[in-house]
């Protein structure tokens, strides 16, 4: 079970008060009526899925209650940083991001 | 004109637990689930009488009326002696939400050298005393239920969840304080 | 006497303290403090099982718990019965039943050990192959044969009496084992003032030293030694010292699972004593001193009863007084098995031999060997074993060839060396490395905050393991912030560093096909067997594991895996880190359901969500409905009614009067602040910036995808505050859903959530005489129609508490939903009850609020549709805002598979024999005759009989459906084809007058 830092909360507590939520940075487009169906489909169902480090998003919905994104190696289950919601992807240091060549709607929001 | 309808607590007449560890029902208290922005923090606190705690994990209580850090813009606010918070809550102009929620929720006391065990057998909160103080507050889980807990003693506990889960609640604490007494 | 094998003054068991069991219905006379192995080798008994797959007399091998052989039925009572428990784990009490297991008719004679004959047929991998043909043959023959032959135990029929626990701890430093090297780290972490949970499986704390009588710590005998220790941590707050405790699993983030055995060994227990206790601790630091387990020799016929390991024998003997035999042989690669003879003779027991097929033994062992008067046989081996139920001679042979010699025995013990306890470690996700001078797999990589220490991280040497075990455990203690203390120091010394050890396969375990030399005792793998898969194509350990099922048995290879792995790089010809270890898996040892589930048993499996007035639908005869965890009233049966009669009048009874409907399980959330509405018009289909305070408006909400979420309605109370309804079952995740928008893409918006579902027990009053029914409970509020319309909202009193009355229907009659806070709601339903029955009025349940909703066409979000609908295909398209620039699920809604022909729309059916109702899920299609695979246009997805309408009325999901009003299409079912005729889905008052009533 994991040990998750919420940057809320300032402390490290138990998966079972969080709820995952997903990949993090994909923004809903402003303009979301206009967008093509590529650009739909690209925002809404393709996913990377990578091995090593991904950005994701946490709610602790049992807890303070805030969505945050966390970076996690997704083999290895280590957090190396997690962090507040609207805060722009941080560079983890010395981590490559499998995910870094395949950037998609980018944004800063989600 | 009717009568006035009476009031029913979910947990009326229950009682348990073990010497180490009493679980009780809370007398009915009001509450109040406030919103605000860090702006109006200030007037609230004023309105209130108590400084709304801005920490997390922690609360501010005077006489009776608690304020519990709930999140960055989240306080439940607990009124034992049953305050019209609600009333007080509507002649703030500060911005902010307030939603009574003193039928919502209902509390469970556990009190006792064991009630930190007791709360553990179903808790994952680190309940230690450096950790979680007198004073402590967080809304976390007890079971498959949520809950908010509330270090009111060195021995004391209040447990507050919706009043469907509390007769859960109640049990799990029950079995919890069993345990921690043998 | 307890047992003619128990040897006065050895052990440390107290001969006055007698405990009685029965083995097999026979009287075992044991000591308390005996494990069932130590007991039933007292009285001489060896034979304790049947194996596996061959069904081989079997006895006890080990003295702990990685026993893969002795697995026994114990029972306290008729309920409590455990199979499979380890004997040499399992302490005894008076009064406990043990029974042998996997024999028929009784243990000495045993049917099933023809399959020893017939082992020829029952190769490696002989599963996969034998029973391929007839095919026929699976299911009637093979599979039932199968499923009654396989298995160990068998499992328990009645309900577990027993009550389990669970707890949550934390600690700085967790230790993992209660030896030398355990007690040493505790003491170290402890004394610098960190918070420690130090746990051990054994009853008592010491390890190795239960058997190790040579060791001496601190000038003290070692057993006594680590029990003062263990006082003195037990006697400090910061220390929780937990014996009978198997940390089972290490997961993710220094999370460790431990199960207390709290019971299982006492007579009478207390009731209130839970059997386990499950420990889920999170441990900011973890020192695992988990030892090292002693493996067997393989060669032929090494399973017989009486051989067991060396160490075993000295625990035996040591510690609970025991001696194994009368005239016993050692056969060894390792010095260890030395000390077990020397123990042994010291003890008056005969060594026939100490067969050792190491040419250079080490040199302290042999020197006492020989002052001791014992022979020593080195390069050679056993090559052979006899007797029938137990061992009585041993053919022993000079390593390379030459003649055999018997030398007779009633035991054999036997090491290989000693293989560390890496499985903690492995589970922690570290990477083992192999340690090619010592043969050892060691941890290499760590994946988590831990530190191994002592055998387990191949430390060899008493002062070494204490030197390595104090600094790991100051170590831990000040990286988690402990200043205290100062330095801890212990002497150790002890009469022998041991030195040798093999892997793999000895000159006796044969290298042609019929030798039966075991490698793993528990699923009767032989050496042969591993040979047989490598010459099969099976090349990596995974495979030769899953072919041979070496290690993975209950004891998951503790003996085996190196043996196995030894004998696959040998015939392989390639180095053993080559061929790669399998990973270790969480549990350690076998855990309970019991303890897994702890608590969450009976009324605490899951919580039961009773509304306020649920005491009162009780009481009224209510038949109640799971929905999610809510207990709602489902219909009132009267005397005599059936569901059919009771759901029937209930509907005649809305309709004709009125009825009460508890609707307290609805979701509710308050959105406050000034921009409310802007976040409603992003969150719902419709635009609520156009809804006036006092008024409501029926919302749907739709996913990203342009898909149904959820539907409600909703109440505008003021400017800034919007009283918003969800489905019971969606509640939770439609509030998470808008917050998760609100947070991450609108958070701009001044606008706050608050789940209000349990603040408010809401009483739907519907029908022609709802009004005349409220209206004298009523302050505040004017109730005639003009003022108070259908869809309007209105806060006053009622019965003298502040209510929010809706004035709504899901019946399409006139009606309202009186909200009042949660504590209020019985004493309220009670009062609108004692004016509603006297005017003809029922209660109904959710069965009649779905027939009456259907005959008004009106959708259930998750029964008419199910996450591929969207608000077109249910004919709700009035509801989406067309003038909106934005909404979640704007831009799905025009994806092109949304807004093609043919979809599946929501329609009405109507069944041409009036009297037939359809089942819910029942397929459509439109030739009855097309020949099979008929094509389906859809199913159907309320279907009830309506009363009111005097025949059945059902909804389906069709096909171009609204393009079909008219078409007679088909349901084939099993027994028959029903024509239905495809209608609109309003099936009374069309007009909608009654709303108004």
């Amino acid at each position: 079970m994991l040990l998750i830092y919420c940057p809320y909360c300032e402390e490290e507590r138990s998966e079972l008060e969080f709820r995952h939520g997903g990949d993090a940075h994909i923004a809903r487009p402003t303009n979301m009526a206009d967008i093509t169906d590529e650009e739909f489909q690209e925002f809404f169902f393709l996913r990377d899925n990578p091995k090593g480090l991904i950005f994701e998003r946490w709610r602790h919905i049992h807890g303070c209650g805030r969505f945050f994104n966390a970076a996690r190696d997704t083999v290895s289950d280590k957090f190396y940083m997690s962090y507040k919601a609207g805060q722009p992807k941080p560079d983890v240091p010395g981590v490559t991001s499998a995910a870094a060549t395949n950037e998609n709607t980018g944004g800063n929001a989600k | 004109m009717a009568d006035q309808a009476l009031r029913k607590a979910p947990l009326a007449g229950r009682h348990g637990g073990s010497a180490g560890a009493r679980v009780t029902p809370a007398a009915p208290a009001t509450r109040l689930s406030l919103r605000a922005g860090t702006d109006a923090i200030g007037t609230l606190s004023l309105a209130f009488g108590l400084e709304l705690p801005q920490r997390p994990k922690t609360s501010a209580s005077i006489s009776g009326r608690h304020a519990l850090w709930l999140g960055p813009d989240e306080w439940l606010l607990i009124d034992e002696n049953g305050a019209d918070l609600a009333g007080i809550a509507a002649g703030i102009s500060a911005l902010h939400s307030a939603t009574d929620v003193s039928h919502r929720n209902t509390a469970i006391l556990v009190s006792g050298p064991d009630a930190a065990a007791a709360i553990a057998a179903a808790c994952p909160l680190d309940l230690g005393k450096t950790i979680f103080p007198v004073g402590a507050a967080a809304r976390t889980v007890l079971g498959k239920i949520e809950i908010v807990l509330l270090r009111t003693g060195e021995e004391d506990y209040r447990v507050e969840c919706w009043r469907s889960f509390s007769p859960y609640a109640f049990g799990m604490l029950v079995d919890g304080a069993e345990d921690a007494g043998l | 006497m307890s047992g003619a094998n128990r040897i006065a003054g050895q052990g440390r068991l107290t001969p006055a303290k007698t405990a009685r069991f029965t083995f097999d219905g026979k009287a075992i006379d044991a000591l308390e403090g005996d494990t069932v192995a130590s007991a039933l080798l007292a009285n001489g008994v060896h034979l304790v099982g049947r194996s596996f797959k061959y069904h081989r007399p079997r006895g006890i091998l080990s003295a702990g718990p990685e026993e893969p052989n002795a697995l026994i039925d114990v029972s306290r009572d008729a309920a409590r019965r455990q199979p499979n428990v380890r004997a040499p784990v399992q302490e005894v009490f008076d009064g406990m039943k043990v029974a042998s297991q996997n024999r028929w008719p009784s243990l000495a004679f045993d049917i099933g050990g023809v399959n020893n004959l017939m082992s020829p047929f029952f190769a490696a991998g002989f599963y996969y192959k034998t029973f391929m043909w007839p095919k026929a043959a699976w299911e009637k023959v093979y599979e039932p044969f199968i499923r009654k032959a396989a298995g160990l135990g068998v499992a328990p029929t009645e309900e577990d009496p027993d009550h389990y626990a669970n707890r949550y701890a934390y600690c700085d430093v967790l230790v993992a084992g209660a030896g030398v090297a355990g007690l040493s780290a505790a003491l170290a972490a402890a004394e610098a003032g960190a918070r420690v949970i130090l746990v051990d499986e054994q009853p008592e704390v010491g390890g190795a030293l239960h058997y190790d009588l040579s060791v001496k710590i601190d000038g003290q005998n070692g057993y006594d030694w680590a029990q003062a220790t263990a006082a003195k941590l037990k006697a400090m707050e910061n220390v929780t010292v937990l014996t009978r405790t198997t940390a089972f699993g290490y997961y993710n983030h220094n999370f460790v699972g431990l199960v207390e055995r709290v019971t299982d060994h006492l007579a009478k227990p207390d009731k209130k004593l839970p059997r386990e206790r499950l420990w889920q601790v999170r441990a900011k630091r973890v020192v695992l001193a988990t030892g090292s387990i002693e493996r067997h020799m393989v060669f032929a016929n090494n399973d017989r009863p009486g051989i067991m390991l060396a160490s075993a024998a000295r625990t035996y003997l040591n510690h609970f007084g025991v001696a194994v035999g009368r005239k016993v042989g050692v056969y060894t690669a390792s010095d260890s098995a030395y000390e077990a003879a020397f123990d042994l003779k010291r003890a008056g027991v005969t060594i026939a031999a100490i067969v050792d097929n190491r040419e250079k033994p080490g040199d302290a062992v042999l020197t006492e060997a020989r002052k001791l008067g014992i022979e020593v046989l080195t390069g050679h081996s056993v090559i052979d074993t006899k007797g029938k139920l137990r061992v009585s001679a041993i053919s022993v042979a000079r390593n390379g060839g030459g003649s055999a010699r018997s030398i007779a025995v009633d035991a054999l013990l036997m090491s290989a060396g000693w293989t560390p306890s890496v499985h903690l470690f492995s589970q922690s996700r570290g990477k083992v490395a192999y340690d090619a001078a010592s043969g050892r797999f060691l941890p290499g990589t760590y994946a988590q905050d831990c530190l191994s220490v002592g055998s387990c991280n191949g430390t060899d040497g008493l002062q070494a393991t204490i030197e390595e075990s104090l600094a790991a455990g100051e170590l831990m203690a000040r990286a988690t912030g402990n200043e205290g203390g100062g330095k801890v120091e212990l002497r150790g010394e002890n009469a022998f560093e041991w030195t040798g050890g093999m892997a793999g396969a000895g000159e006796g375990a044969g290298a042609d096909t019929t030798v039966k030399a075991f490698v793993d005792f528990q699923n009767d793998v032989c050496a042969k067997d591993i040979r047989l898969a490598v010459r099969e194509g099976m090349h990596s350990i995974e495979h030769i594991k899953r072919f041979t099922t070496n290690g993975m048995a209950t004891d998951q290879g503790k003996l085996s895996n190196i043996h196995g792995l030894a004998i696959a790089s040998e015939v392989l010809n390639r180095e053993i880190p080559k061929i790669g270890l399998t990973t270790f898996r969480a549990p350690y040892t076998p855990v309970t359901f019991g303890a897994l589930i702890s608590h969450s048993r009976g009324e605490l499996f899951d919580p039961a969500r009773k509304t306020p007035m649920h005491a009162w639908e009780e009481a009224h005869g209510a038949v109640f409905e799971d929905v999610g965890n809510w207990k709602r009233a489902w219909y009132y049966p009267r005397s005599g009614e059936t569901m059919h009669d009771a759901v029937n009048r209930e509907c005649r009874t809305v309709r004709n009067a009125a009825g009460l409907f508890d609707a307290s399980t609805l979701g509710k959330i308050e959105v406050v602040g000034p921009d409310a509405a802007e976040f409603l018009n992003l969150m719902y289909t419709n635009a609520w910036d156009t809804l006036k305070p006092g008024r409501c408006r029926y919302g749907i909400m739709l996913r990203e995808d342009g898909f149904v979420y959820d539907d409600g309605v909703v109440g505008r109370l003021a400017e800034d505050r919007f009283h918003v309804t969800t489905t019971t079952g969606g509640a939770p995740r439609v509030m998470n859903h808008m917050e998760d928008y609100l947070q991450t893409e609108f958070p701009h918006l001044k606008v706050w959530l608050t789940s209000t579902t349990e603040q408010w027990a809401v009483i739907a009053v519907q029908g022609p005489k709802a009004r005349e029914i409220l209206e004298p409970l009523v302050e505040g509020i004017d109730m005639s129609n003009d003022a108070f319309p259908h869809m309007s909202v209105r806060e006053g009193k009622f019965c003298g508490v502040p209510t929010r009355l809706f004035r709504m229907s899901f019946t399409g009659e006139a009606g309202y939903e009186v909200n009042v806070p949660a504590d209020y709601g019985q004493a309220v339903w009670e009062a609108i009850w004692a004016r509603a029955e006297p005017l003809g009025a029922c209660a109904y349940g959710t069965e009649t609020m779905h027939v009456l909703r259907a005959e008004k066409g009106y959708i259930i979000v998750g029964q008419d549709t199910d996450g591929t609908v969207t608000p077109h295909d249910a004919s709700l398209s009035w509801a989406v805002s067309k003038k909106k620039t934005d909404f979640v699920g704007i831009r799905g809604l025009k994806r092109p598979d949304l807004v093609k022909e043919g979809r599946k729309q929501l329609v009405g059916l109507l069944t041409k024999d009036p009297n037939v109702v359809l089942e819910e899920g029942a397929q459509i299609v439109a030739d009855p005759n097309e020949p099979k695979p008929m094509k389906m246009l859809g199913h159907v997805t309320s279907s009830y009989w309506s009363e009111n309408c005097g025949r059945s009325i059902a909804m389906a999901l069709v096909a171009g459906g609204q393009a079909r009003l008219g078409q007679t299409l088909y349901v084939p079912m099993p027994d028959r084809t029903i024509a239905v005729e495809v209608s609109d889905m309003v099936f009374v008052d069309k007009e909608g007058g009654r709303l108004n009533g």
